[in-house]
């Protein structure tokens, strides 16, 4: 029963995206992304939470808690004509003191991640598809019932897996970017760059939408590694224009030229190298749901240690036009968990061959489950064993 | 020759001058206001331990009335460090500008003299002076009631009637004041009626005392109200209800033009499509007027462009709410006015300026490099200097075009940074061939470009002193020849 996410290599492909300058506050670098010609006919917005936990039924007496402060509604035609976005419902404060005394906390249950809410709307919860498809990754455990695997293990897989992250508000220095930063005409994305990693990259379908949702980036979720990282870094520097690398300017033309050759280099070197973890790799990914021509897909990376590893959302249209994409980075020990169990699947969780593609022996295979929090899969005694034998 | 440290000197002096202008201790877009206080305050500890002449100096300049009262009470509070001839030179400059001060920024300053315990001679002295000054003490002791009666207390100054004593110390003593404005206040207490006898801000207090509806207050005191208080009221009173409290065009015309420009910006984008003639006719009228009081000849510029900065920082802050887009906005009329010939380029692209708002990103650089594309004589940049699409853009074109293309400064460039940059103690410049001075009426605008030409390349004490001297003469003669402020410049 595992819920490995198949399907057709997907990429992550900014087509239709222009890369403008970036903007630096502190530490935090901002790339915005500007559609040339916006989506109509998919609008999203914003439905907001009033702080309290949100309860997802799982299965039978399981429950997916998570404390939501905001979901995103997704409006779409079938014939292609532009939807409207369905604006802020303002609720008056008596209605809401009438039905949710404000002193104690509501639990909203929302019955799925991705709901339905009428024939053209879905409402889900940003990065909660991306997340989920990472908690459930191999949840199941063991396929087979070697020797090696706990009681345990086989019969509740790896339940419970909790995974921590930081909402926006924690990475220092993030609210300022974001509200410094100057949105450009036409916008309908930003990646975010803390101390020159990248760390969430955020694409909506029209400029309108975009407004709208732009400080919700703080009410994300970002990994632990951002969080250090913009705890500890120094202020990163501009990319200035520089018009000496342009040769000998003669004319306002020419001075003309110089300065759009600067932009395309910026936005060339961004694509190319700073976006490149994020662009380069395939990724696997999984259509969570139709929504007329577009689809709304997550997607895994392939898990490879010390390099960048984003898990996501995206919504695509029939051509691969992105629509809609927001990412979280993996920290490296969320991607070394992930590769670990990636390996244990491939081998029909049989250790000694997975230990032989790892290039380990069994023990110290062993011992690398132990550490990456998962003990509780291998029998006592088995484990016992393998630590008397890497002693020796 | 000049030595090392004149330039040294100089360059402090400049800084100063664009800090005093621009900071005012509030939150601007990019700092908070502890930030802003921090630094102005490292500033003027600075200036006024190395270079105590020009610290006094920077009162005859156009400099803000919050550094002005700074400059002022530290003068005070470090009267002993003085030498007799600065004093006397300090004396005057702080009574002449005393007297254009809002009369509510002196009594906080006097509060604040009294809080660090400076009351030496000299304090007294200026006190008592100003407050003999003042036109009428008995409107004083109603509407800054506090401040007066601090300021008598602290420099042991009688009043100027035994009445006003009373009034202050002990207002129930009397049954009965012969002075009316005195007796209305004693009666608004218990009398509806005699609280439309006060000023309004006063009025307004025993107003919400009285319980009396807001729209039924505004419709009475309307006949009490200042020409601010109006303008600032109008909208809010329609919305109350009342419909007598309405500006009436020739208020407006008689409004400085950067506070016409913050009163146009504040107005829902429908009216101003509605009332454009008549503001873009208020505007013209307040540039033009401007330009007179300058000394400046109307179209005696030749052909100018002008870059204005309306990317979303110019918003400012919740406590400078669009005020670097209102000192654009003024500019864009002021050197329409000025010039001969004139290009405006937004640096959204928008082309209506009445229809200005914050919003969108600074490629500064871009426009910049059309406005040079016209050949113009002049080139104003009016942006608070974060050019951010992409960064250091504008930079690069200016030091390009002094450098390839305009090497015998056929076009003059001045950059005019209307918000002050905490971290650099000074506002935010664009490339060092082009020189930035701190903004703050669009009205201050020929003297500030005359002035920026002491930022342009290595700047000369003995001119800047010289220059700094004149300005202290002008100004202090303006005070000597007895003419009394008008409203507009108390109001400024």
């Amino acid at each position: 029963m595992t819920t490995t996410p198949s399907g057709p290599a997907f990429r992550i492909d900014l087509a239709g995206l222009a890369t403008r300058p970036a903007q630096v506050w502190g530490g935090v670098r901002l790339v915005p992304l500007v559609r040339a010609e916006p989506i109509e006919d998919l609008r999203l917005h914003q439905e907001l939470y009033e702080p309290e936990y949100a309860a997802v039924p799982a299965g039978r007496r399981t429950d997916y808690l998570a404390y939501v402060p905001h979901g995103f509604v997704a409006d779409w035609t079938r014939d292609g004509t532009p939807a409207a976005a369905y604006g802020t419902r303002l609720d008056a404060p008596s209605a809401i003191g009438a039905t949710a005394p404000p002193e104690r906390i509501r639990v909203r249950a929302p019955r799925r991640l991705a709901k339905r809410e009428s024939r053209t709307r879905l409402r889900f919860l940003p990065l909660h598809l991306a997340l989920e498809g990472y908690l459930a990754l191999h949840f199941g455990g063991p396929t087979i019932t070697w020797e090696e695997w706990s009681d345990r293990a086989v019969r509740h897989g790896l339940s419970p897996r909790a995974e921590e992250a930081y909402a926006g508000d924690r990475v220092r220095g993030l609210a300022d970017a974001l509200r410094v930063f100057e949105i450009h005409p036409g916008q309908c994305g930003l990646l975010v760059y803390v101390a020159d990693a990248l760390a969430a990259a955020f694409v909506v379908p029209h400029p309108d939408d975009y407004r709208a949702l732009h400080r919700t980036l703080l009410l994300d979720l970002y990994g632990e590694l951002i969080h250090h990282y913009a705890l500890l870094s120094a202020a990163v520097p501009e990319f200035r224009a520089d018009l000496r690398t342009a040769g000998p300017v003669n004319s306002v033309a020419e001075l003309r030229t110089a300065v759009a050759g600067q932009e395309r280099a910026w936005a060339d070197f961004h694509d190319d190298t700073m976006a490149g973890g994020l662009l380069d790799p395939d990724y696997r990914a999984r259509e969570v749901r139709r929504l007329g021509r577009f689809r709304l897909a997550r997607f895994l990376p392939e898990f490879r240690p010390k390099q960048e590893n984003h898990i996501g959302e995206a919504i695509t249209d029939e051509d691969g036009r992105l629509a809609y994409l927001k990412t979280f980075r993996l920290s490296e020990s969320q991607v070394r968990r992930g590769h670990l169990l990636d390996r244990l699947a491939a081998h029909e969780w049989h250790l000694p061959s997975a230990a032989a593609s790892l290039g380990l022996t069994e023990p110290q295979l062993g011992l690398r489950i132990e550490g990456a929090g998962f003990a509780g899969l291998l029998r006592q005694d088995i484990l016992d064993h393998y630590r008397r034998a890497a002693r020796r | 020759m000049e030595s090392y440290g004149d330039l040294v000197a100089a360059e402090d002096v400049l800084l100063f001058v664009n800090a005093a202008i621009t900071g005012t201790g509030q939150r601007e877009f990019h700092g908070g206001a502890a930030e802003q206080q921090l630094s102005l305050e490292f500033l003027h500890e600075y200036m006024l331990v190395n270079y105590r002449g020009p610290y006094a100096a920077a009162l005859a300049l156009d400099i803000n009335d919050h550094n002005a009262a700074l400059i002022v009470r530290r003068l005070l509070e470090s009267s002993r460090d003085a030498t007799a001839e600065q004093r006397h030179t300090e004396g005057r400059l702080i009574a002449r500008r005393l007297e254009l001060l809002p009369p509510q920024r002196v009594y906080r300053l006097i509060g604040e003299l009294r809080r660090a315990k400076v009351n030496n001679r000299r304090t007294r002295a200026i006190v008592r002076d100003w407050l003999a000054a003042r036109p009428d003490q008995t409107l004083d002791a109603v509407k800054y009631r506090a401040g007066l009666k601090r300021a008598l207390r602290h420099t042991h100054l009688r009043p100027a009637a035994a009445e006003t004593g009373d009034f202050l110390y002990a207002p129930r003593r009397r049954s009965a004041y012969q002075a009316p404005l005195l007796d209305a206040w004693r009666r608004a207490h218990h009398q509806q009626s005699a609280l439309y006898e006060l000023p309004y801000t006063v009025a307004e207090g025993f107003a919400r005392r009285h319980g009396i509806p807001r729209a039924a207050f505004l419709e009475r005191i309307e006949p009490r109200l200042t020409g601010l208080e109006r303008l600032r009221l109008q909208e809010s009173a329609r919305a109350a209800g009342a419909t007598a409290v309405t500006a009436d065009g020739a208020a407006l015309a008689r409004m400085p033009l950067t506070r016409l420009a913050s009163y146009v910006l504040g107005l829902p984008p429908a009216d101003r499509v509605a009332r454009r003639a008549e503001l873009t006719g208020a505007l013209r009228g307040a540039a033009r007027r401007a330009v007179r009081a300058a000394g400046a000849e109307e179209g005696g510029w030749g052909r100018v462009a002008a870059v204005l900065d309306d990317s979303w920082s110019a918003y400012g802050s919740g406590v400078k709410r669009r005020r670097p887009l209102a000192a654009a906005l003024a500019c864009h009329f002021l050197l329409a006015a000025l010039a001969g010939e004139y290009t405006a380029l937004w640096t959204s692209g928008r082309t209506d300026a009445l229809l200005a708002r914050p919003s969108g990103p600074t490629p500064l650089g871009r426009r910049i490099l059309d406005a040079l594309d016209t050949a113009p004589q002049r080139l104003v940049i009016v942006s608070d200097g974060w050019d951010n699409a992409p960064p250091g853009l504008a930079a690069e074109v200016l030091r390009v075009w002094r450098t390839r293309l305009d090497p015998e400064h056929r076009t003059s460039v001045v950059h005019l940074n209307p918000v002050y940059d905490a971290e650099g103690f000074d506002v935010r410049r664009l490339a060092p061939t082009v020189p930035t001075a701190g903004l703050r009426d669009a009205e201050d605008l020929p003297a500030l470009v005359e002035f920026a030409r002491f930022a342009e390349g290595r700047t000369d004490l003995a001119e800047l002193t010289a220059h700094l001297a004149a300005r202290t003469e002008s100004f202090l003669t303006a005070g000597a020849t007895g003419r009394r402020p008008t409203a507009e410049e108390t109001v400024r």
